[in-house]
């Protein structure tokens, strides 16, 4: 098991200047913002489980940029279907992350089912072109750079363990911030 | 009005980017949609993931579209306010108003969203106009106007056989 804010400090050093880094609401989000709040970040601060669908949206839109996709377990149950989107459009840019620690941590680390189902093997069974399961940091680090010799679409499944950082602070930038600032940055307008 | 037509005019308006499910009041229009090679439709599994995939289009400097059956509206609710409404972001949303008028019109399944339709839109505060056989750029030029003031989406409600 990793801790998460270990994993995504991970990410967050491998992630190159023009990824488009896409995080899910709660606690993943507000650690990706205090590790590295960067403008290719977009924050998600609602809508759980829709971070894949615009990842997909933005991967084919934007094919010269890589796109990452950091949810958890409970977003990526939330929404399977778009898993297997993901495989059936193939996006080769898309790197797709799932923090895995069996619950939803964000509001009191109630247990999800992801103990019974293994998230790297539904991504292999929709078709990603690319699948990994980590569950240490070295591991981390070899399926981040596995990803520059795989076509994608990649699926890297990090099992995390329950972690929570004290006085993570809130994502302070306003929605329509966010909003901004990350669609300057694929319009080179920053 | 003619299928081909339809895309022609939303073509010209820059709107090339399309998600959605199917519903049969787009029947024409989909079967010329997924010939045209100028329109990039991804074949979305629910609404909410056609709204999160055709919203990527604004932050690359466009419009994208949703095709959907108004029966999939409850789907679209969450991602529309704490999404589309949030952070302002653009979509048309192009809804076959299944049940219109509610019974005995359409299947039963149709008749109690066939009233709410425009109820729900209003609820949301969202633009939306109501396509006839020959209006089309009549209510999509103010519509796409409203959407673009307001940085919100807006939905074209299509009634059955309007679209051949």
């Amino acid at each position: 098991m990793i801790d998460r804010y270990k994993a995504i400090e991970k990410i967050m050093a491998h992630v190159r200047d023009d990824d488009l880094v896409l995080s899910t609401t709660g606690m993943i989000s507000r650690e990706v913002f205090t590790t590295d709040d960067r403008p290719g970040n977009f924050y998600m601060l609602g809508s759980m489980g829709l971070l894949s669908s615009f990842g997909l949206g933005l991967a084919l839109l934007t094919p010269e940029q890589r796109v990452v996709i950091l949810e958890g377990d409970g977003s990526a149950l939330m929404s399977l279907g778009t898993l297997a989107l993901i495989a059936a459009e193939r996006p080769a840019n898309l790197l797709h992350i799932i923090l895995d620690n069996e619950a939803y941590e964000s509001t009191g680390a109630q247990p999800s089912i992801s103990s019974e189902v293994d998230l790297a093997d539904v991504g292999k069974s929709c078709g990603y072109a690319h699948v990994v399961s980590v569950d240490e940091i070295e591991g981390l680090e070899g399926a981040l750079m596995s990803c520059d010799s795989h076509p994608g679409p990649h699926l890297i499944l990090v099992k995390a363990a329950i972690a929570p950082v004290d006085g993570i602070p809130r994502v302070s930038h306003s929605p329509s911030d966010i909003r901004d600032r990350f669609a300057g940055r694929i319009q080179r307008r920053d | 009005m003619n299928a081909q037509s339809f895309w022609d005019v939303l073509k010209s308006r820059g709107l090339t980017f399309f998600s959605g499910v199917p519903d049969s009041t787009f029947r024409e229009p989909f079967n010329v949609m997924v010939q045209d090679p100028d329109i990039r439709y991804v074949p979305a599994v629910r609404e909410d993931v056609a709204l999160g995939v055709a919203s990527a289009a604004y932050f690359a400097g466009r419009m994208g579209g949703v095709m959907m059956q108004n029966s999939g509206i409850g789907n679209i609710v969450n991602p529309l306010t704490s999404f589309s409404l949030m952070y302002k972001v653009p979509v048309l949303l192009l809804v076959g108003w299944r049940g219109y008028g509610g019974p005995p019109n359409d299947a039963p399944e149709h008749w109690i969203m066939g009233v709410k339709t425009p109820e729900l839109f209003d609820l949301l505060e969202l633009p939306y106009r109501i396509l006839e056989a020959d209006n089309l750029e009549a209510v999509l030029d103010p519509l796409l106007v409203a959407m673009k003031e307001q940085s919100v989406p807006g939905a074209l409600l299509v009634r059955a056989g309007v679209i051949e």
